[in-house]
């Protein structure tokens, strides 16, 4: 069991995640990452100064397409898929503080 | 053994694509009764196997019938008429429910479907059943899904490997010729390796993404199963191509492979790829075929050597910190706002941590947390930024090898099919299963897992042939002379 990663690391990146793990998941990922990392760790632990990192496998730029209008997906088709729709539109609790 | 040889040893049959898109046309066999000879075999052994999340047998015969119409009057349907093809559940059929294998996607009907199931039913196909997969395409043996696992046809007893392992197992059962998975680090290599199919991972670019669920977007990549080297050729020529839909698509085209089919290898300079056959762990008879393999090469006029693409042994390590990098960003969008699961809060963000820790499994979670982790301040250029150094390195150390050979071989995996629950409780024990066929998702190039014998217990083995960017012809034509010169009982339906 590795000790590379403590509870309130878990439990700062779950909040970054936004996912509202319970006391055994947050033990259990503790362990678990500590123990990939430390496998991660011959990357970590290369020298590779100088080498330019790969994000992308194709040289790809931008690409645009003509500005022209063209059919898109049918709002009611979209929005029956939603949990909760008010007004043709996403209904979602709220965002900011009450008044 | 000639290097020449025109088709698969045994020609089109009456169970395999080119078989039945033949007999279609040629109006001597329908297509409503190749599919309802599937459906039927489905319902037979689908409650073993669990290969299936949703068999659209409506729709398939009704599909079957359009085609029969459309011969009877004298029209040609096209290269794939009447041909059943099962999808992973990842790729979107418009108004079909997709799951992707995850609670927090059940019952969603997608409004529109993916770009390669436009094509297959351009050309004549029938979309038979959405497949079994690890939830969001995570995993290496179909147990993360959150409907359970998938059974190998060979043995139930054992995986069908994955991610895309309910497609695997699917046509490895017969249920229909062609299957359609998604492989972002081996994830139609490693099931069609453990169940003894042909498992195609093309090059990046190669064939559109529209319309598949992403889970790692620098590495996805949806290919063909098929029970031989000429269907896998039939069914990615179908799909590959430019869309306009998806902006990393090759803007310049993908040259046929069925053409190069019978081309042979005689001349082909091929390389064994050293750190990838001799990984630890590897299973004795993993290695036989490899060298069995070698030997049905050379007989066809291959010059093979061994080569070694050094920087390959730190594919694993930085597959596992880009991946769920790029995971925990796509996977953002499952917020209970716009599809899928929503468990209320008193605010939106408790809303949005309540439903993504109630609708993700434990595979999903533990990724979207490495990655948000090797994202995150202070860990960035440590974790994410030195795996995208080593995919440098590992593009340029392939670049090297591929001056100086046409293609290169490997084991697809290590072993073949593992127990059901044997590597379930060790993420690390699981992940090293893709071993052999990340560093090809890393480097953007192609590679495809042939079956090539059975080990001491039957199960199937396979042989991986990897080529550089746009590779697939040469790849293929490998391919085919492997297939022509496997041992007996390699591949095949399992009884």
């Amino acid at each position: 069991m590795s000790d590379r990663i403590s509870r309130a690391d878990v439990e700062h990146v779950a909040a970054l995640a936004r996912l509202s793990l319970d006391d055994d998941e947050l033990e259990r990922l503790a362990g678990e990452l500590g123990v990939i990392l430390d496998h991660a760790e011959d990357v970590a632990a290369l020298d590779l100064t100088g080498v330019e990192p790969t994000a992308h496998p194709l040289p790809l730029v931008n690409v645009l397409r003509a500005d022209e209008v063209r059919p898109t997906l049918d709002r009611d088709e979209v929005l029956a898929a939603a949990p909760a729709v008010e007004d043709g539109r996403f209904r979602v609790p709220r965002i900011l503080d009450a008044p | 053994m000639t290097a020449s040889s025109p088709s698969s040893a045994t020609g089109p049959g009456v169970d395999d694509a080119i078989g039945i898109a033949r007999a279609v046309r040629a109006g001597e066999r329908t297509a409503r009764a190749v599919v309802d000879e599937r459906l039927e075999l489905i319902a037979e052994r689908d409650p073993e196997l669990h290969a299936l999340l949703l068999v659209m047998g409506d729709e398939a015969r009704a599909a079957a019938d359009a085609i029969d119409a459309r011969v009877a009057a004298g029209e040609d349907p096209g290269p794939l008429a009447g041909v059943p093809v099962v999808l992973k559940d990842n790729l979107c059929v418009r108004g079909v429910p997709t799951s992707a294998g995850s609670k927090i996607l059940d019952g969603w009907r997608p409004p529109y479907t993916a770009t390669v199931v436009d094509r297959i039913v351009d050309a004549g196909g029938i979309v038979l059943a959405k497949a079994n997969l690890d939830e969001f395409a995570m995993g290496s043996s179909t147990e993360n899904s959150a409907f359970g696992p998938t059974h190998n046809p060979h043995d139930p007893t054992r995986v069908a490997g994955g991610s895309s392992g309910g497609s695997a197992a699917s046509v490895a059962a017969g249920f229909a010729p062609l299957a359609l998975g998604s492989d972002t680090g081996g994830s139609i290599r490693q099931p069609a390796s453990l169940c003894g199919v042909v498992g195609v991972k093309p090059t990046y670019g190669a064939v559109s993404r529209y319309g598949l669920i992403a889970f790692a977007s620098s590495l996805d990549q949806i290919g063909p199963f098929a029970a031989t080297v000429a269907d896998a050729a039939l069914l990615l020529d179908v799909i590959a191509g430019h869309d306009s839909l998806d902006s990393t698509s090759i803007a310049s085209g993908v040259e046929p492979v069925t053409p190069h089919l019978g081309e042979g290898v005689d001349g082909l300079r091929i390389g064994i790829v050293q750190e990838l056959t001799e990984v630890d762990g590897i299973q004795a008879e993993v290695r036989a075929a490899v060298a069995g393999a070698v030997e049905v090469l050379t007989a066809g006029g291959a010059i093979v050597e061994t080569v070694s693409v050094p920087s390959t042994v730190y594919g694993l390590s930085a597959y596992y910190l880009i991946a769920p990098a790029e995971a925990s960003s796509n996977l953002a969008r499952y917020d209970g706002v716009r599809y899928g699961l929503r468990v209320d809060g008193e605010d939106v963000a408790e809303m949005n941590g309540r439903t993504r820790a109630a609708g993700f499994g434990p595979e999903v979670k533990r990724r979207i947390m490495l990655g948000t982790y090797a994202l995150s301040a202070g860990y960035y250029d440590a974790y994410y930024g030195q795996a995208q150094r080593v995919r440098t390195l590992i593009i340029e150390d392939f670049r090297a090898a591929y001056e100086r050979f046409d293609v290169l071989l490997s084991p697809t995996a290590p072993t073949t099919a593992f127990a059901i629950g044997a590597k379930a409780s060790d993420p690390l024990a699981m992940y090293l299963s893709d071993i052999c066929t990340i560093p090809t998702n890393l480097a953007g190039h192609a590679a495809m897992s042939v079956p090539f014998g059975v080990d001491a217990g039957g199960l199937p083995i396979g042989v991986q042939v990897l080529a550089d960017a746009l590779g697939e012809p040469t790849m293929f034509r490998v391919a085919q002379v492997l297939e022509d010169g496997a041992p007996a009982g390699s591949g095949g339906i399992a009884p």
